[in-house]
């Protein structure tokens, strides 16, 4: 059976026995009782039927037997009444939907931990194994486990309801969705430590969610900015790293883009716009695309990805985005420019000890030919970095100077 | 009569912990009936694990959701609300309406409606 399959199972299931971890053990029995029967009988017409079926009679066999859960005569009935149903696998397509969505939301209720929101998303959305996770997070199995199981200890006993949220919540809890969709891909894509192999697929799974969520929900512009941005990032997987040290992207080898993942990430940005909602995702695909685009780095349109950090700022105030918006002015109106939009941001003393800016005003310093100050900021921005491959570019950038 | 707010502290134990403690069941429902025929009993609670809380804060009207029981030292409880709720969103978002919320803290804590029910007998009646 696919995951997709198992999934949406699982997520009806969780509905119908109104509790996570039952619904689970319940339909890891009933794989276990297709492991016997089918190679005995033969494989059912319905594969997806037959395990929730099962499971479900699992979790009535389950329910029995266990005497300290709450509303647990409800329950019994609920799931009894479900399983004496006709057609107990008539059901209609939209509530498939919908548990689906259930499920992705309570994963990511905003009352979990972070961490647990990303483990358990993993875990019941995605269907990695407890120990997948805790290697592509470099942590001890056991510490997981716990994670994953308090927090669905959590949801049982706070109550946190199995539901898609109401209209007057949906947007802020989207973005709590996108949020945690958006942490599992930087993780596999920013990770500088670590199994690589681990972390690519950790990226790889982001993807499979975000095209999740665009399909149950498709009129949502910023899920389908977020695909984009994650689908035109991990194009260039390839390409940002030689033998282990960081590639810049106007030093990238183009030919290693994966192209037809670029052509994907541009129709999801495409759709994303035609909604006229901007927002920080579909902002920041459009200048991911814009760099992709140009035929060479020295084509690349500044003047709008200097426009386009200024609408994310505008929308989105943050640090990144200051220090991005500047090297982009910079590029488009020359390194003074970009100096100047600098100014500011290194006279905050909350914002000392930000490597990027630091980098960013060295190669703007050197830019306009002041050697040794550019020399002191590279400095500064190596003892800030607590990234081995990072510090070797800084290095690399800094080692340029005395040999010019 | 002059009212008063009786709270419980121990450290949260492990599950040998909580069993040993559980079976003094007997003991404080003889206390609780007795605290309540005696005419002194408003309402009373067993809580779930700090672990279930979540604590509420407001600050620049941005509501801020932390997994957890409070943890500013400095902060003490200073009231309390008991509300019936549909689940915990509709809890949370009653929670960040109390002033509290904006310059202490608000901790959502549920309840534990059902007991551990040590010594009853499986329920086989439904089919």
């Amino acid at each position: 059976m696919f995951r997709e399959e198992r999934m949406a199972v699982l997520a009806t299931l969780i509905r119908q026995a109104g509790d996570f971890q039952l619904a689970e053990d319940a339909l890891q029995d009933a794989f276990e009782a297709a492991l016997a029967a089918w190679p005995r009988d033969g494989v059912p017409r319905n594969p997806a039927a037959w395990i929730s079926v099962t499971a479900r009679r699992r979790a009535i066999d389950r329910l029995r037997r266990e005497r300290t859960t709450a509303d647990r005569a409800a329950r019994l009935a609920e799931l009894v009444r479900l399983d004496q149903q006709e057609h107990p696998a008539a059901e209609e397509a939209g509530d498939i939907v919908d548990d689906r969505l259930r499920l992705i939301f309570t994963c990511c209720h905003p009352a979990l931990d972070p961490a647990a929101r990303v483990a358990l998303t993993l875990r019941t959305v995605g269907g990695l194994t407890t120990a997948e996770i805790a290697h592509a997070f470099l942590v001890a199995e056991p510490t997981m486990g716990k994670r994953i199981t308090r927090a669905k200890s959590k949801i049982a006993n706070a109550h946190i309801r199995y539901r898609v949220p109401a209209r007057d919540e949906l947007p802020e809890r989207l973005r709590g969705v996108l949020r945690v969709m958006y942490l599992i891909f930087n993780e596999g894509y920013s990770a500088s430590a670590g199994d690589r192999l681990t972390r690519g697929e950790l990226c790889g799974e982001a993807v499979r969610l975000g095209r999740l969520l665009v399909e149950l929900m498709p009129d949502e512009a910023e899920a389908w900015g977020l695909l984009a941005l994650m689908l035109l990032h991990d194009a260039r997987r390839a390409a940002r790293t030689i033998s282990g040290g960081y590639v810049a992207l106007p030093d990238q080898d183009r030919a290693l883009w994966n192209r037809a993942q670029i052509a994907d990430g541009l129709r999801a940005l495409d759709r994303a716009v035609r909604f006229r909602r901007p927002g920080q995702y579909q902002l920041q695909a459009a200048i991911t695309a814009l760099h992709i685009q140009a035929a060479d780095p020295d084509a690349t349109d500044w003047q709008q990805i200097a426009d386009l950090y200024g609408a994310l700022g505008r929308l989105n105030p943050s640090a990144v985005v200051a220090v991005n918006h500047a090297a982009a002015v910079g590029f488009a109106e020359g390194p003074r420019s970009g100096l100047d939009r600098l100014e500011p941001l290194l006279a905050d003393p909350a914002l000392q000890h930000y490597q990027p800016l630091h980098a960013t005003h060295a190669d703007l310093l050197l830019r306009v030919g002041d050697r040794a100050a550019a020399a002191e900021a590279y400095q500064q921005a190596i003892s800030l970095s607590r990234n081995a491959v990072e510090r070797a570019e800084l290095k690399r950038r800094l080692d340029q100077i005395d040999h010019r | 009569m002059p009212k008063y707010l009786v709270l419980l502290y121990a450290s949260e134990g492990d599950e040998a912990t909580e069993q040993e403690r559980w079976a003094e069941l007997p003991l404080w429902r003889e206390l609780t009936d007795g605290l309540r025929d005696a005419g002194l009993l408003v309402t009373n609670a067993p809580l779930h694990r700090t672990d279930s809380a979540t604590t509420v804060r407001v600050r620049d009207d941005e509501i801020e959701m932390t997994d957890g029981p409070f943890a500013v030292t400095k902060e003490v409880l200073v009231g309390f609300y008991l509300l019936d709720c549909d689940g915990l969103d509709e809890a949370l978002r009653h929670a960040a309406r109390f002033p509290t919320a904006r310059y202490g803290s608000v901790e959502v804590r549920p309840i534990m409606e059902q007991l551990p029910d040590l010594d009853a007998p499986g329920d086989d009646s439904l089919g």
